[in-house]
Order: C-alpha cells, then sequence, then structure tokens
C-alpha cells in the first residue's frame, strides 16, 4: 500500500461533492457537498503532510477546520435568513440577480 | 498534472504497514459509499448522517497518517458540532424537504456529470501513474514527542499570527450568525395571558395544542393518509405545532402557519 | 524652405527695384507724423459698428447720427492724409504703418500693417466721402424703418471692411477685408429679411461670391508658395524680376480674376449682382454700385505687376469685360425693374473697367478713373432711383412711372446729370473716362483691338440706349399711375437730407470726369503704383475721330431709345415673352445665366449632395449602427447566460477548474 491511494481516495471524494454541489438543489444539502469537499482537501494536506515529513500540512488542515466551522455558521444563519423571507431552501429559488 | 513534482520532496521511501492497509482498503470504500449515498440521498437527514459516516472515515485515515490530532478534532468538531449544527437547521427549514427529481436546469445533470467525472479523472489518473514511485518521508521524526505537542508547538510559533486571525474569525462568525438570524420584535411581548385571551376569543381550541403525530393528518408527511379534510369528529384544529419548526410567523403570532407546504418547489 | 525662399527673395526683389525701376518701392514710407493716425481709418466707422450693434435699442434714437458721424470722421481723416500725401515727392507717397503682427509662425511671418498709397488714397476718398453722402441720404430713406440703427451699424462694418481692404499692406489683410465686405453685403442685403426674395438673393450673393473667394484664397496660397509671402512689396518684387515662372504667374493671375470676378459681377459670376438690388436702395448705391463691386478692379490694379507680367491672363481679363459689357447692355435693355436695370448696368459699366485694366500698363489708371468716375454717377442714379422708389410708395417697376419730372424736379435735376454722364454726354465724367477706354481698346492693336474697341463702342451705344429708356420711361411721358384707386401713388420731392446727397453725387458725376482727365493728373498721380501710362504712340485712330465716332453711336443709342419711349406711348404691362424677339426673351432671363448655373451647377450639387448623404446613411452609419447593433445582440444573447441559477455558474467554475487542472497537466506532462 502507498500514501498516493489516500490522494487518489482524496480527489474521488473531492469530485463527488463537486457533482454533489451542481446536482442538488436543497441548499443545507448543498452546504454539506461543499463540506465533503473541504474533507477531501484536508486528506490530501494529511497525506502530503505524511509523506513530506513535516506537520505543516496538519496545521494548515487544522485552519481548514476552523474556517470551515465559521463557514458553516455564517451559511446556516444565512440559509436561516432566506428561509424565514423566502418558505424556501432552495438555491434555485434565489435567482433574482440575473439578466 | 504531474504527481512526480508534487511529491518531490519525497525523503526515504516507506511502505505503509500492512495494518494500515487493511484499514484502508476496507475504509476507502466505505467512506466513497457514503459520499456517493450523500450527494444521491432524497432525504436530508439521511445525506447528513452518510456524511457523518464519511467524515468517521476520514478520522481514521487521520490517525492512520500520524495525525492523531486531527482526528479526534475530526471526530469532535466536524462530526459532533458542526454535523449536529447541520441537522439542528435541517430541523428548522423541515425535515420533510426532499429535492423534487424534476431538474429544471436544462443539461445541468449531464454537464455536471461529465464534468465530475472529468475532474475526477484528470486528479486521479496522473497520481496512478506515480503511485509506485511515491516516497513518503514519515512524521515519525515530526512527532517525536507527541503529535499534539509538535502541533502545539508549530502553531504558537510559525503559525501564531494565523492562529490569532482565525481567532478572530471565528469571533466575527459568531457575530455575523447572531445578526443574521436576529429579529427586530415589533409591538410588546406576547405574554401567556394574552395567548389564552385570545384562544378564547376567536374560538380556537382552549386545551393545548396537540403533539406531533397525534392527529393523523393529510398535510403530516410521515402520517398514514386519511380522506381529505379535517377528521368529522374532531374539532377544527390549528395544525400540528410540530410541523417543522421553522413553520413559524413572526413572533406576533402564536399559531402556526404555513405547515405542510412544501419547501422546495 | 520657405524661409529660405523668403530669406533669397528678398534681395531679389530690392536688387530688381533698383535695376528695372519698377514703379514699386521695395520698402515703403514708414508712417510719421500724421499718417500715424492711419488706423484711425478703419477704427472710426469699426467703432461706430460696435457701439451701435453691442448698445442695442439704446442706441436706436441717435444711432443713424453716430454712424454718420463716424464715417465723416473717417472721411476727414482720409482727406488729411491725402493732402499729407499731397506734400510729399511722387515717389515717396507710399506709406506703409505696421499695426501689429498678425501670424508670426516660423517660417510664415504675416504682419498686420497698412499701406497708404495712391491708389489706397483715391479709394480711400471715394468709399468714405460717397459712403458719408449716402449715410446721410440714409439718415431720411431709412427714416420709417425700425430698424435704422442696425442698417447703420452694418453701413459702418462695411466702411471698415471695405478700408481695411484698400489699405492692406499684403494680400492676407486684403483677403480678410474681402471676406468682411462679403459679410457685410450679405448682410445688408438680406436686411428685409422677412422678404423671401431678399433672403435668397443674400444667399445667392454669398455663394457666388465664395466661388470668386476661393479663387483669391488659391492665388495668396500660391504666391505664399512660390514667393514666401503675401507682402504686395515681396510678390510684385519677384514678378517683376520674373523669379515667378510664366506658368505660376498665370496661375496667380487668373484665379486672383476668378476672385475679382466673384466680387465685382463680372461673367460668369455675373448674376448674384441684379439679385442683390433686393437689398435697401442706399446699399445698391454705396455697396452694389459704387464701391464694393469695384473691388475687382481694384484688386487687379492693385495686382497689376502680376497682370503686366502674363499676357495670356491679361487677355482673359479683357475677354471678361469687353463680354461683360455686352452682356450687361443687352440684359439692361430688357428688365422695367428700375434698380435691376441699374445693375446691370453697373455690371457693364464694371465691364469697362475690367477691360481696361486687362489692356495692361496703358490701362489701369484709365480704369481706376471709370471707376472713380462711376462711383460719383452711379451712386447718384441709385439714390435718384431710390428717391423715386420712396415717391412711388415702394413701386419700382418703369412701366407705372412716367411724368415724375414735375413732381420731383430735384430729383430729375441730379438724375439726369447722372444719366448724362454715364451715356458720356460731353463734358460730363463718362465721357472722359468711357472715351479714354475705347480709345486705349482700339489702341492695343491689331484684330484684337478692333475686336474689343468695337464692343466697347457698341457697348457705349447700347448703354446710351437702355439709360434713355429708363430716364424717359421714369421722368418723362405719360403718368402711368393714378392718384387714387387701390393703388393710388402721391409721388413728392424727397427730403433736403436726401436730395442733398444726391446733389454732392450730381456735381461729383459733371466735374469728377474733367477733373481726372485733364492734364492727365490722375494718370500722373496714380504712376508711382500702376506704372506710366505707355503710349504706344501710334493711335489706330486718331482720338478726335474716335470721340466723334463714340458720340455718334451714344447718339444713335439715344435716338433709338426716344423714337421708341417717348415718341410712342408706353405699355403699362410688358408684352409678354411670346410677343418679343428672341434676344428680349434671352435678356429677360439673364441671358439664361441662372438657368445655366442651375443646371450645370447647382442641380450635379445637389444629387451630389444627396448622393453623399445617401453614402453617409447607408456606408457610413451604417456601418456604425450595424457595429452597435452586432455588439447590442451579442450582448443581448451574452446576457442570457446570467440565470441567477448559482449552480449554473457553480458549473461554470467546475468547467473552468477542469480546463485548468487540464491544462497544467498538459503542459507539466508535455
Amino acid at each position: 500500500m502507498n500514501p498516493a491511494n489516500y490522494l487518489i481516495l482524496s480527489g474521488l471524494l473531492f469530485s463527488i461533492g463537486a457533482v454533489g454541489v451542481l446536482l442538488r438543489r436543497n441548499a443545507i444539502v448543498v452546504f454539506m457537498c461543499i463540506e465533503l469537499m473541504l474533507n477531501a482537501a484536508n486528506l490530501t494536506l494529511v497525506t502530503f503532510s505524511r509523506i513530506n515529513g513535516t506537520l505543516d500540512g496538519q496545521i494548515i488542515a487544522f485552519f481548514v477546520m476552523v474556517v470551515a466551522a465559521a463557514e458553516v455558521v455564517v451559511g446556516l444563519a444565512i440559509i436561516l435568513a432566506i428561509f424565514r423571507t423566502r418558505r424556501s431552501a432552495s438555491v434555485d429559488d434565489v435567482n433574482l440577480l440575473k439578466y | 498534472m504531474n504527481g512526480q513534482i508534487l511529491i518531490s520532496a519525497a525523503g526515504e521511501f516507506t511502505r505503509t504497514s500492512t495494518g494500515e492497509a487493511a484499514t484502508f482498503w476496507i475504509l476507502a470504500p466505505v467512506a466513497v459509499l457514503a459520499a456517493l449515498g450523500m450527494v444521491l440521498a432524497r432525504n436530508a437527514v439521511h445525506g447528513a448522517l452518510l456524511l457523518v459516516a464519511n467524515l468517521f472515515c476520514l478520522a481514521v485515515f487521520y490517525m492512520l497518517q500520524d495525525a492523531p490530532f486531527l482526528g479526534f478534532v475530526q471526530i469532535i468538531v466536524y462530526t459532533g458540532a458542526i454535523m449536529v449544527l447541520f441537522l439542528f437547521v435541517l430541523m428548522l427549514v423541515g425535515v420533510d424537504s426532499s429535492d423534487s427529481l424534476v431538474e429544471n436546469l436544462r443539461g445541468q445533470r449531464i454537464a455536471a456529470i461529465i464534468l465530475g467525472a472529468g475532474f475526477a479523472g484528470l486528479l486521479v489518473f496522473p497520481i496512478g501513474g506515480v503511485i509506485e514511485g511515491t516516497r513518503a518521508a514519515g512524521l515519525t521524526a515530526a512527532n517525536d514527542g507527541g503529535n499534539i505537542q509538535a502541533i502545539a508547538r508549530l502553531l504558537f510559533t510559525d503559525y501564531v499570527f494565523a492562529f490569532e486571525i482565525v481567532s478572530a474569525l471565528l469571533i466575527i462568525a459568531a457575530v455575523g450568525a447572531m445578526v443574521l438570524g436576529h429579529r427586530e420584535r415589533v409591538g410588546g411581548k406576547v405574554t401567556q395571558k394574552e395567548m389564552l385571551r385570545r384562544r378564547f376569543a376567536t374560538g380556537g381550541p382552549v386545551t393545548p395544542v396537540a403533539g406531533p403525530e397525534v392527529y393523523a393528518r393529510p398535510d403530516a408527511p410521515r402520517a398514514p393518509s386519511v380522506l381529505p379534510g379535517p377528521p368529522a369528529d374532531l374539532p377544527a384544529l390549528p395544525p400540528e405545532s410540530s410541523h417543522g419548526l421553522s413553520a413559524r410567523g413572526n413572533g406576533n403570532d402564536s399559531r402556526p402557519v404555513g405547515a405542510g407546504k412544501g419547501t422546495n418547489r | 524652405m520657405a524661409v529660405h525662399a523668403v530669406a533669397a527673395m528678398r534681395p531679389v526683389a530690392m536688387h530688381t527695384v533698383a535695376r528695372y525701376a519698377m514703379p514699386h518701392e521695395a520698402q515703403y514710407a514708414a508712417a510719421s507724423g500724421s499718417f500715424s493716425v492711419m488706423w484711425l481709418l478703419l477704427v472710426l466707422p469699426l467703432a461706430g459698428a460696435a457701439i451701435l450693434l453691442l448698445g442695442g435699442r439704446r442706441t436706436d434714437r441717435w444711432g443713424h447720427l453716430l454712424g454718420t458721424g463716424a464715417s465723416a470722421a473717417s472721411f476727414v481723416v482720409g482727406l488729411v492724409l491725402f493732402f499729407g500725401l499731397l506734400g510729399r515727392s511722387g515717389d515717396n507717397r507710399a506709406v506703409s504703418q505696421h499695426l501689429y503682427s498678425w501670424i508670426p509662425v516660423n517660417g510664415f511671418q504675416v504682419d498686420a500693417g497698412l499701406l497708404f498709397d495712391q491708389l489706397s488714397a483715391v479709394f480711400v476718398l471715394l468709399i468714405t466721402g460717397v459712403g458719408t453722402l449716402i449715410h446721410i441720404y440714409s439718415v431720411g430713406y431709412m427714416a420709417h424703418d425700425l430698424e435704422r440703427r442696425k442698417f447703420f451699424a452694418y453701413m459702418n462694418l462695411f466702411l471698415a471692411s471695405m478700408l481695411l481692404l484698400v489699405l492692406g499692406n499684403n494680400f492676407l489683410v486684403l483677403y480678410a477685408g474681402w471676406e468682411l465686405v462679403g459679410l457685410s453685403s450679405y448682410l445688408l442685403i438680406k436686411f428685409w429679411e422677412y422678404k423671401p426674395a431678399a433672403a435668397t438673393a443674400a444667399n445667392k450673393a454669398f455663394y457666388m461670391n465664395r466661388v470668386g473667394d476661393v479663387g483669391l484664397a488659391l492665388a495668396i496660397m500660391l504666391m505664399f508658395a512660390t514667393v514666401g509671402s503675401t507682402n504686395y512689396d515681396t510678390v510684385f518684387g519677384a514678378a517683376a524680376a520674373g523669379v515667378i515662372g510664366y506658368g505660376t504667374l498665370t496661375a496667380i493671375a487668373l484665379l486672383l480674376l476668378l476672385g475679382a470676378c466673384g466680387k465685382s459681377g463680372q461673367f460668369p459670376l455675373q448674376a448674384w449682382l441684379p439679385d442683390a438690388m433686393e437689398g435697401p436702395t442706399p446699399i445698391s448705391a454705396l455697396i452694389h454700385a459704387a464701391t464694393m463691386v469695384t473691388a475687382g478692379v481694384y484688386l487687379i490694379a492693385r495686382a497689376n505687376p502680376v497682370f503686366t507680367g502674363s499676357q495670356a491672363a491679361r487677355t482673359v481679363v479683357v475677354v471678361i469685360g469687353a463680354g461683360t459689357i455686352l452682356i450687361g447692355c443687352v440684359i439692361g435693355c430688357a428688365y422695367d425693374d428700375i434698380k435691376k436695370v441699374l445693375a446691370y448696368s453697373t455690371v457693364s459699366q464694371i465691364g469697362y473697367m475690367f477691360l481696361a485694366v486687362g489692356l495692361g500698363p496703358a490701362g489701369y489708371a484709365l480704369g481706376i478713373m471709370h471707376l472713380l468716375a462711376h462711383g460719383f454717377f452711379k451712386a447718384g442714379l441709385f439714390l435718384g432711383s431710390g428717391s423715386v422708389i420712396h415717391a412711388m410708395n415702394d413701386e419700382q417697376d418703369m412701366r407705372k412711372y412716367g411724368g415724375l419730372w414735375r413732381l420731383m424736379p430735384v430729383t430729375w435735376v441730379t438724375f439726369g446729370l447722372g444719366y448724362l454722364a454715364i451715356i458720356g454726354f460731353p463734358g460730363l465724367s463718362g465721357f472722359f473716362t468711357k472715351d479714354k477706354i475705347i480709345e486705349a481698346a482700339f489702341d492695343k492693336g491689331g484684330t484684337s483691338g478692333y475686336l474689343l474697341g468695337t464692343a466697347a463702342l457698341l457697348g457705349a451705344g447700347i448703354t446710351a440706349f437702355y439709360m434713355t429708356r429708363l430716364f424717359l420711361m421714369t421722368f418723362h411721358g405719360e403718368r402711368r399711375w393714378s392718384h387714387d384707386g387701390p393703388e393710388a401713388k402721391h409721388p413728392h420731392e424727397s427730403p433736403t437730407v436726401m436730395t442733398g446727397p444726391m446733389g454732392v453725387l450730381a456735381v461729383g458725376s459733371v466735374f469728377a470726369g474733367g477733373l481726372f482727365v485733364l492734364g492727365g493728373s490722375l494718370q500722373n498721380w496714380l504712376a508711382p503704383v500702376v506704372g506710366e501710362s505707355v503710349e504706344t504712340g501710334a493711335h489706330t485712330m486718331s482720338p478726335a475721330v474716335l470721340t466723334a465716332l463714340t458720340l455718334v453711336v451714344a447718339a444713335g443709342g439715344f435716338a433709338g431709345a426716344y423714337l421708341r419711349y417717348q415718341l410712342r406711348p408706353v405699355e403699362a404691362v410688358a408684352r409678354p415673352d411670346s410677343d418679343v424677339g428672341l434676344v428680349t426673351v434671352a435678356a429677360r432671363h439673364d441671358l439664361y445665366a441662372n438657368t445655366f448655373n442651375e443646371a450645370v451647377f447647382m442641380r450635379p450639387g445637389q444629387y451630389f449632395t444627396r448622393f453623399l448623404v445617401w453614402l453617409d446613411t447607408v456606408g457610413v452609419d451604417g456601418v456604425v449602427r450595424g457595429t452597435a447593433a452586432a455588439v447590442g445582440g451579442l450582448s443581448g444573447r451574452l446576457r442570457r447566460t446570467q440565470t441567477g441559477f448559482v449552480r449554473s455558474y457553480a458549473l461554470s467554475m467546475l468547467g473552468g477548474a477542469v480546463l485548468v487542472v487540464g491544462a497544467l497537466y498538459l503542459v507539466k506532462a508535455g
């Protein structure tokens, strides 16, 4: 087994998350897909940390987690605010900013 | 993307242990399947649970790769805190909100799948080509004296500035969430006395509103369907109060409104 | 290059002057003493115009007095300068005043300067003198006009412009004056602009003058390109020295001639002058008879070294002059409008002047002489006609006049003297000046001399005919108007303010010619400028015989008119075209000059303009609008991609990411 397999796994997860963002309309599910993509990136960072023999990758992964937490808090608050006014959590319903 | 370049700083060649390999080959399919399941699950709650499973797998992978601190933080922060937050919001918005199967953006689905597959291919195949030559330096030396201690040392020396900024970011996010979630109360606060008085005045139910799933109502998705309209033997009750916490009006209105309206169209 | 040309030219010019003893001093005497107020000549009327135009209605009450005063003051200054000039020796009579550096560009230095020499002097006196008289006359003539103040402002403006024209010491200053008199003429022709005919006539005059002005402008540019300067002394010095090639000299001369033809109403640009009679009669007298229209003659006389140097150009000048004499005469016989007849008479008389100046050194002075005499009698005739028109309630048709001599005795006498002067009655102005020109034409010698002389002689006869016709139809015969009825007329003598100037001009008409001719005074006076009038010695015909012949021809013209219009009754309404001869019909249609211009220049121009408009609309605008429409359409399409669906945007982001990763892969792998 080679550590690079982790990279392949994280590539797959990232792509799945990306496709999920594009396919799903529920804003919360879209958000979860984004979390999946962030975590895939984190796995890459941890793996590179191991391959390179330094801990910087883990530190960055840690920061990613913190930022993700902040992002989730604000993002969910936005979703709630939109839901309160529009009675909908679908990203397709928020399409007023257009031509 | 050239894997050789990405992994250029490899030190001595390190083969993973057999135990790690076994764990990886068991959990990697689980992680992928859980991710796929999350994307494909119609019910958002199911999706959230599958994401939790996926994140657990990732936590294990972190631990396997000499990052026990991150692994535990992953479990505590992600699967613990963040996913609970997700579920909480899901409950607020309405657990029954499932996506309609009709895709209303033409070509979106096909294009998304093709692009996603292409992206995965572009990411995976170059790495696959150099997989045998990958050398891992290993973290044994770096983790000497404990992973947590090593991370702490880095965090509070080299990355202290970033750390402080991120702490500020967290506070800002918390304040931002409060600002976004805050609603001004219009008029005075409605006391329990007034609510009861209003209930009697309008001839509504005098007893407390029934809890969830006491009555089978046609607009409750998990209730067995009955004939349309309120049951003949029951007074015209307001819909169940539990039908989505989100379904409240603004603070002045004690009556749940809009229950049962699909949150997705 | 031009700088070198100038540098190379100047010494040559001066050298030439010394060697060939040309009449032109290379260096004019600088203005000093009383001559330093030369600029006042210009500034007085200009200030009058400025005050009247800027002052607005506040100056209505005394505006005409100020205008007349400015003109008179200018005349006084002119007189002072003239007598100053008299006090100098003959070779020292050209005084130049540098005003300021007008166009100080490297290699192109033009100074605004004035030149007061013998030629300018007589013009200044004519312009300010006749101008002042006509100002006085206008006080009466325009008394009832609400816009009298503006009229005087424009007249003052005209005086200033005309003085600038004759006083400039280089061609560019002359050109500025040339354009300004065009403007004043335009403003005054359309003075009654509510009359469509007046507005149209003003435009026509402006356009046709422009044709000539282009010629003048090109001539000046050619001078600059060839000699490197537009100063009179430099250009004439170079022309006299033969530095300018014959072809270039001829081209300059012909272009100058085109300008002169435009301004002076000579063939082929004569058609505007009769139409310009739509302006008030004092204007017809001042601008379109006495002064402005003779600017062409001035130009040729001023540029005499250029014309002297080019035999071909002079031939064209004489041909145009002779042709215009006959054209003017013939058409003059056909019109019934008193002012139109006088206008064509002007055209014809300027033809005499052109003929004279075209004859070269022998004729320049004669042309100027006739010009001055003509300035007197033609202005007098126009003022007289104005008096008649005034008396007849603005009726201009001579067929509705008749028998006015008893009612308007002063006008009759003054007009009669002018009439006798123009037909060349012995002893009066026209007799001396016109005779000299006919004589000079015959003296040119050869067949051309006979042809030109005959044309001039014939012109004298026809002039006598149509002027007699005009005079008899207006003042004699039975009265073709009535005291009562819908068109009641109450003819009366004009006020003194009008008859006074007429009287002065009549005196001038009588004595000016004799004054100029006796002892060759004017010729000697002008000789330093236009060269000695070289007597070829051998006359083709003895002057006495020729004079007798001229008198006989004129008497024939008079007799014809007397028989036709005095002894036989005059129809009150002109006979229709179908009832008169072909020549009369052609003459009534201005010998088809307007028809020709319209068919050959106006219509093709119009079609060309339409074509250009079409080209602009379809071609230029098409390209512009097409581009705009294409961009607009494309943007409209492109706008549709902004659907507002965040997932669409995310899709394009992923597509971009795929492209970037793919590109990276290709680069690294390649």
